[in-house]
């Protein structure tokens, strides 16, 4: 299929936009490597194979993962790929984030960058992604996201591997003096296969690191992988299970302080007055000072620990200037619907003449419904914090984050330094889902420290400060219009959501002064490139302007649309009186569109669909492909006590290559959940200018005594690879509102259902 | 104020009024018990007093008047807990970050109720987990409740 509608060449979206600008001057950088970070770093004796790869002197193997481990179990897959091809097993070697470096530049999150579905394999499309892939390596974003790190890094991290490999027979070869195909790799070691004897790589790894690496990389056959496709236990699974301090917020150093920060609960304006005094007094405050940055103004306080900062945060007597914008929640919803009527801000995906489809159906025919969801926050459930020193003219930044480059970029702008003057240290992170792309905190930690003469900080983040300044999962309402055919298919569909723009947003604060053009594919993802054969359809995003900070929250775009997109197939199918397992299946018609079927199918199979259900009880199906990854859901609610509870949820997902199926089912359910627990109240509210809500007895997520049992399907027969982190959290509410309707035939159209019916 | 920790006996000098979590966390670098909330709505910062499970954020430090229990302090010298082992075996922890205070209200679960039943387990395990480990907990305590003897 190509859907072009209006995109031309001159459009591609905000990043894509001004990476593509650059090429003009970058293409001869891009024929050059970046240079290798452990080259900088190494310790003597270390023999460097490739960024990915060294061996100490005394035979320690290190991989670097140098994508963010959040939970995701990204580290264990990466250090997989590199491990199979060297030929070693996960206990035998050590794993580590590795520097901040360009090196380490991701380019899968930008290749699908493009406004373009992930089974579009037009010219254009493909065309594009190409040019996306130079981009990216030219503007060298080290950045953990959209569910792209295995993508990104499955060719890249096996070629390292195999590389080393390779030069380790050479140089045994040489040692031995035999030719290099009478050796053999094998489990860390080396072996003649003439004679049996066997050498550790540590051995002769000094020797083959200074060889030439190979031209032509030889990469193992699927068939022949020891790892891959296989279940492996987490790399850091001891530390997570014995309280190891492995995480951002229990750096420790000589002679630290603490502090907190309190910003402005007004987004964008600072204090009016203030007064310190009795934060001073608190026992253990040593100061506290201003902080203004583009992320927002207020103030730290640093103490001798952290509950001392806490406490002086408290005190600290402030009056704010007012906020400039509608300042309660009540006052923002005019924004939405005026946006939804005036003209669209752009369309995508768009195709025939929907208007008049729908101006030539009869009004029995015609189904029209809005649907509305709110802004919500992250919620991590390690609170945001970083810690910083600085060294002479060196800034050094301990921080749980995803996106090492960016806080390089953005402290280099506000310090006005060189990148290579900052040093990140990512430390694992207690959840990112999104919320740790952004650079605020690990800015403020940097700001902070400057007043620390020397001495290295740590900034910890209240819950309530971590839950009113975070950058949201926007709020959007979406006008869902479709006709059905006498013999009940779905004609034409005609979509508009209103939404504030994340692109926009997200650089103003992120890259301040870069142009963004070209339309935001992230505000109708999960809508326009879905697979859905209908002859007329319109997708138009209506950009609504407010300045609430908004950023990318675990399946951005697709969190919100597969809700609207899914309980609207739902509302058509039972509007046409046709179970909505066989209304979707009769919509996907083009041989791209076979591996949602399938998880269609084999979800139904699963779940027993269409089975009669017993009173009070209801299933509700949905489908969203994200990140490359098709994912089908039913979910099972009994609504016959007073309150609703989610009692099954059944998941069938094609990524098309499972590296690890044990971790991409936990990541399936951990989405899944993620996603559910919107709908059991997730919701950030507005008064005054201010976030209402402001720790886990107002914004909380699902628990123990309301998690489903889950059953989860890996099927492998799409002919590209997608993510595992995100997919799984588009299609879950959607499913759940879908439950409800068929256990009680009320459709619920508003995030989060629990301000209509009560759930366990 | 004198304060037994994992066995070993500290004395700090401290407001008693100074929530434990922090005492321990900020004073004496023990840093399992993990910061989420402050208010005891998570969990995460969970610690055993006398084998009782306590959330040490809304916790006085000078009411503590028995032994703390920290996840650091629940290995034996050569092997793990078996509420670890079982943590490992079903590949509970994702971030791990809510993992200290789930384990050691597992262990007090298991303690108290050697073969709890899902309600148990419901009304038990009321820490927060972000990843939505949920399946894999309640499976990996079944497990340590099924195992020789059942229970710890
Ligand atoms: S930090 Fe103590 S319960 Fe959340
Ligand atoms: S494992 Fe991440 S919060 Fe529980």
């Amino acid at each position: 299929m190509s859907t072009l509608g209006k995109i031309t060449r001159r459009t591609f979206l905000g990043l894509g936009a001004a990476a593509a600008g650059g090429l003009a001057v970058g293409y001869y950088f891009y024929q050059t490597p970046h240079a290798n970070p452990l080259e900088d770093n190494a310790s003597a004796g270390d023999a460097i194979f490739n960024p990915y790869v060294f061996v100490s002197a005394a035979g320690a193997i290190t991989i670097i993962t140098p994508r963010a481990e959040m939970g995701q179990g990204v580290q264990t897959t990466l250090a997989a790929l590199v491990a199979e091809e060297l030929e070693v097993t996960l206990d035998q070697i050590a794993v580590d984030h590795g520097p901040a470096s360009s090196a380490y530049y991701n380019e899968a999150v930008m290749v699908d960058g493009g406004p373009f579905a992930s089974f579009d394999q037009s010219l254009l499309a493909n065309t594009a992604r190409e040019t996306m892939a130079v981009a990216s390596k030219f503007i060298g974003i080290q950045v953990t996201g959209g569910s792209s790190a295995t993508i990104d890094a499955f060719d890249k991290m096996r070629r390292a591997g195999a590389a080393a490999r390779m030069v380790l027979i050479q140089a045994a070869a040489q040692t031995w003096n035999i030719p290099a195909e009478n050796v053999s790799a094998q489990h860390g070691h080396l072996i003649n296969k003439t004679t049996g004897e066997r050498l550790p790589y540590g051995d002769v790894a000094e020797l083959a690191a200074k060889l030439p690496p190979p031209e032509d990389v030889i990469l193992k056959k699927p068939e022949d992988w020891k790892l891959l496709g296989k279940p492996q236990k987490r790399v850091e699974i001891v530390e997570k299970v014995t309280g190891a301090p492995i995480f951002g917020i229990d750096v420790e150093l000589p002679e630290m302080r603490h502090a907190t920060v309190r910003m402005s609960p007004h987004f964008g304006v600072g204090a009016r007055t203030h007064d310190a005094t009795a934060a001073l007094e608190v026992p253990g405050v040593e100061k506290v000072i201003p902080l203004q940055t583009q992320y927002g103004s207020g103030f730290a306080v640093i103490a001798t620990n952290t509950w001392a900062a806490f406490q002086g945060a408290e005190a600290l007597d402030v009056v704010w200037q007012d906020a400039t914008y509608p300042t309660n929640n009540d006052a923002m919803t005019p924004l939405f619907d005026r946006a939804l009527e005036e003209d669209a801000s752009f369309t995508l995906g768009s195709t025939g003449e929907p208007d008049e489809v729908w101006r030539n159906t009869p009004p029995n025919r015609q189904l029209e419904v809005t649907y509305e969801v709110p802004y919500v926050a992250h919620a991590t459930m390690e609170p945001m914090n970083a810690t910083a020193q600085w060294r002479e003219n060196e800034l050094h930044i301990w921080s749980p984050n995803q996106a090492p480059t960016i806080i390089q970029g953005v402290c280099a702008g506000h310090f006005d330094m060189k990148t290579d003057q900052i040093k990140v240290h990512t430390t694992y992170m207690g959840g990112g889902f999104g919320r740790r792309m952004e650079a605020d905190f690990s800015l403020f930690a940097a700001i902070i420290g400057q007043h620390t003469n020397g001495r290295p900080v740590k900034v910890t983040w209240t819950r309530e400060e971590d839950t009113r300044h975070d950058m949201y999962r926007p709020r959007a309402k979406a006008r869902y219009r479709g006709t059905l055919s006498d013999d009940g298919h779905l004609t034409a569909l005609d979509v508009a959501v209103a939404v504030p723009p994340l692109i926009k947003n997200t650089l103003a604060r992120t890259f301040p002064g870069l142009p963004v053009a070209g339309p935001d594919k992230l505000l109708l993802e999960g809508a326009y490139d879905q697979p859905l054969t209908v002859p007329d359809r319109r997708y138009a995003a209506h950009v609504v302007d407010l300045p609430i900070p908004i950023g990318f929250w675990r399946s951005v775009g697709n969190s919100y649309n597969g809700f609207f997109h899914e309980s609207f197939l739902d509302e058509a199918a039972h509007k046409a009186g046709k179970d909505p397992l066989h209304f979707r299946l009769d919509l996907m018609n083009d041989n791209e569109h076979a591996p949602a079927k399938r998880v269609l199918l084999k979800v139904a199979e699963m779940a027993d669909w269409g089975a009669p259900m017993p009173e009070g009880k209801g299933k509700g199906l949905a489908h969203t492909l994200s990140f490359g990854t098709w994912v089908a859901q039913v979910v099972q609610v009994d609504t016959s006590q007073q309150q609703v509870r989610i009692e099954k949820v059944w998941c069938a997902a094609d990524p098309g290559l499972v590296l690890d199926p044990a971790n991409f089912k936990a990541q399936l359910i951990s989405g899944a959940i993620f996603g559910l627990s919107q709908a059991l109240g997730q919701e950030i509210t507005f008064t005054d200018g201010a976030v209402d809500q402001g720790n886990l007895y107002d914004f909380d997520a699902m628990r123990m005594h309301q998690s489903p049992t889950f059953e989860v399907a890996l099927l492998e027969t799409s002919p590209r690879m997608g993510g595992a982190g995100e997919p799984g959290t588009p299609p879950a509410p959607a499913a759940l509102a879908n439950a409800i309707f068929a256990a009680t035939g009320k459709r619920l159209r508003t995030m989060p259902l629990s301000k209509h019916i009560d759930f366990t | 104020m004198k304060l037994t920790v994992n066995g070993t006996e500290h004395e700090v000098d401290a407001d008693p009024n100074m929530p434990l979590l922090w005492l321990l966390r900020d004073l004496l670098n023990i840093k399992g018990p993990k910061f989420g909330c402050g208010v005891g709505a998570c969990g995460a910062c969970t610690v055993l007093i006398d084998g009782y499970p306590v959330r040490s954020c809304s916790y006085f430090a000078g009411d503590v008047d028995a032994p703390i229990t920290t996840i650091e302090g629940l290995a034996g010298k050569d092997a793990l807990h078996p509420v670890q082992d079982a943590w490992i075996r079903h590949g509970v922890p994702q971030c791990g970050y809510c993992q200290a205070g789930q384990i050691l209200a597992a262990v007090a679960l298991l303690q108290d109720t050697p073969n709890p039943t899902d309600d148990d387990i419901d009304a038990a395990m009321t820490n927060l987990c972000r990843c939505g480990t949920y399946p894999m907990i309640r499976a990996a305590i079944k497990d340590v409740a099924n195992s020789d003897g059942g229970g710890l």
